[in-house]
């Protein structure tokens, strides 16, 4: 896998500021209408490639950081992000592109479950569109890690393998797992972050 | 529908409680869910908490949208807004100030390899998520040719995966995939 082709933004370096807290809004609004299969590839593939308003490493640490924190990921993500470019009017404006289409798009299809529930038809697509989601969900794995796999192997690509194979592989208790692994990878990165830091500076 | 204030009361409260607990994402709180508004109220039956759910994930939009169609099929539209303010508005809240704290001692050893650490453990389960969600959708040899495919188009190529999904739904309505 070829690093340009698989992530077109990894060479931009300085992210790009965005317009107006319209084109936040409606650029977010396009992820929650067409985000099927998961909104993590979309909004990756907005933020980092389209738009390049997140470098692929600041979206990583967000992302990070998110995902140990308590609520839905990548609406905390792009909450966090608006507050950082705009404030509080770039929060709401990320928020209701986010979150409005999709409650207005719940609201009608709840109404159409209550008259009509279950149409064999239906059955094939949603088939169709799991199997789909599960290649995107995979590509934006293979691209979260890319920046990983450019380094030579060492304590980051164990944790993250030993993740992989606890949860994903052997399907072990969720919070034992983070429990050991979170404060082992902290530990294992306190060794290297301080040479980082004094060559930065 | 009971879309009285009081239920809207309650499924603000239980909603915002129930979001502080969703470390690791929305979905970790799915089974409390369905132990609130199933077993103790009896606001749903099983059967249909598990069909809205699948819509949830058939439809676009972040997972936590689920909680929406609850609130819908709970309380009528009042409900759907009232339990995605109450997920996602503490936790954003909280997200804010921690990563503000984590801006202002950015260059602290710590908080360098607190984020340092917790990136590789992220990426060993965004790569989980997607072999359980793969495991989960690919039943023979057509959806797995159809992840495959995704998963090329959309690592390879800037063809947008809109399309690769729109492709997939296709085969899937014309009866191709199982």
């Amino acid at each position: 896998m070829s690093d340009r082709s698989a992530d077109p933004s990894a060479a931009a370096t300085a992210p790009v500021v965005p317009g107006s807290l319209l084109e936040i809004f409606l650029a977010f609004a396009r992820v929650s209408i067409f985000s099927f299969g998961g909104v993590l590839p979309w909004a990756r593939r907005m933020l980092v490639v389209e738009k390049r308003w997140m470098s692929p490493e600041e979206f990583n640490d967000l992302l990070a950081l998110c995902q140990f924190l308590p609520g839905p990921n990548i609406v905390n993500v792009c909450a966090v992000w608006g507050s950082r470019v705009r404030g509080l009017p770039g929060v709401l404006a990320c928020l209701f592109g986010l979150l409005g289409p999709s409650v207005v798009l719940m609201i009608a299809a709840g109404t159409l479950y209550r008259r009509y529930g279950a149409v064999p038809e239906l059955h094939g697509v949603l088939t169709g569109l799991a199997a789909g989601a599960a290649g995107l969900i995979m590509s934006t794995a293979a691209q979260m890690a890319a920046p990983l796999l450019r380094r030579r192997p060492g304590p980051e690509h164990f944790v993250a393998l030993a993740g992989f194979i606890a949860i994903g592989v052997l399907r072990l208790n969720f919070p034992v797992v983070l429990l050991v692994l979170v404060p082992l990878s902290i530990a294992l990165a306190w060794r290297r972050v301080l040479p980082k830091e004094s060559a930065a500076r | 529908m009971r879309s009285e204030p009081a239920t809207l009361v309650v499924l603000f409260v239980q909603f915002a409680v129930l979001s502080l607990f969703a470390i690791g994402g929305a979905s970790t709180v799915v089974p409390e869910m369905q132990r609130q508004m199933v077993e103790i109220r009896g606001w749903l039956s099983d059967r249909q908490f598990g069909e809205l759910y699948a819509i949830a994930q058939a439809a676009p939009g972040p997972n936590v949208m689920f909680v929406a169609l609850l609130g819908h099929f709970i309380a009528g539209a009042p409900g759907a807004i009232v339990t995605t303010a109450a997920m996602c508005g503490p936790t954003c809240l909280l997200a804010y100030g921690v990563s503000r704290a984590f801006e202002r001692f950015r260059a602290a050893r710590l908080t360098m390899a607190i984020q340092a650490g917790l990136v590789p453990v992220t990426i060993g389960l965004i790569a989980s998520s997607a072999l359980i969600i793969a495991r989960a959708s690919d039943h023979d040899w057509s959806t797995f040719a159809v992840t495959a495919a995704t998963f090329a188009l959309a690592t390879w190529t800037r063809i947008s995966p809109l399309i690769a999904l729109a492709g997939a739904a296709a085969l899937g309505l014309a009866g191709l995939v199982h």
